[in-house]
């Protein structure tokens, strides 16, 4: 279930929802060797869809700042992670969903840029730029579920 | 648990970041590092990456840590080797590293290392 969604981009006309993908995949966040595991399978995913090395990388960078995040901020959690597929074209999804407090500031720990040293730095705003969609909601009952999509 | 072993090379101190690291190894490294440019009196860091193809912000954060704690030691850092699709991630991601020099390789570290250290 979610309330308050924050809504980056807007999604391209046609997309699939999740649940229409009969081929997710759920990975724990509940350690560190679990944000490991992450990169090699989103980094799997990328190759199968035919992303370049770049967006590989790009990918792999955006789940991992965002796993970390889930483990971090948001106590643990999972991700899920599906190839999507509209009429025209195909992409990657990765839900990364906690149960944790939630994020105070949204708008906030979007718009932060971050430099090294800085104390804050969720992450957000980083990984939110190296997808094409990026939605972040408040998971009724507490919590965050985020959101990322990039298309090949 | 392993931590990430340190080289001293004459004035300098040499990393190499292979892995990812996780809270423990970074702080232990840090920690590390801040001992061992004390107890040799090293005027530079030189900061490998050349082997990691996956850096994000956390990793920048630590490398921007031990910039920072070298230059309070006296002591320069410069990161080497940064892979080019690491390099326009983190641009693209708008981690800047601030404050820590670059070289394209090992090599031209440590030639740097030298030159603003003033050694040689």
């Amino acid at each position: 279930m979610r309330t308050k969604v924050w809504q980056c981009y807007v999604r391209s006309p046609g997309a699939t929802s999740l649940s229409d993908t009969s081929n997710d995949e759920i990975a724990p966040i509940q350690q560190e060797s679990d944000i490991l595991w992450i990169r090699q399978l989103v980094q799997e995913y990328a190759a199968e869809l035919g992303f370049n090395s770049l967006d590989q990388t790009k990918l792999v960078t955006a789940a991992s700042e965002l796993s970390r995040n889930t483990l971090i901020h948001g106590g643990g959690g999972e991700m899920i992670i599906a190839k999507i597929q509209t009429e025209r074209q195909r992409g990657l999804r990765m839900i990364f969903e906690d149960r944790g407090p939630g994020i105070k500031d949204i708008d906030q720990a979007l718009t932060d840029g971050f430099t090294t040293g800085e104390g804050m730095g969720l992450g957000l705003g980083g990984a939110k730029r190296l997808v094409n969609e990026f939605e972040v909601a408040e998971r009724d009952g507490g919590g965050t579920i985020i959101t990322v999509t990039r298309w090949a | 648990m392993e931590s990430i072993p340190i080289l001293h090379m004459g004035d300098f101190l040499l990393v190499t970041i292979q892995t990812d690291m996780h809270d423990q190894i970074a702080l232990d490294l840090q920690n590390n590092l801040s001992k061992s440019i004390v107890q040799t009196g090293a005027r530079g860091v030189l900061i490998d990456i050349s082997v990691m193809d996956i850096v994000d912000s956390y990793i920048a954060r630590v490398i921007g840590n031990i910039a920072q704690m070298s230059r309070v030691l006296d002591a320069e850092t410069v990161l080497a080797g940064m892979q080019p699709s690491v390099a326009m991630t983190l641009v693209e991601m708008g981690v800047t590293l601030a404050g820590v020099r670059t070289a394209l390789n090992a090599d031209k570290g440590m030639a740097m290392l030298r030159k603003i250290s003033g050694s040689d």
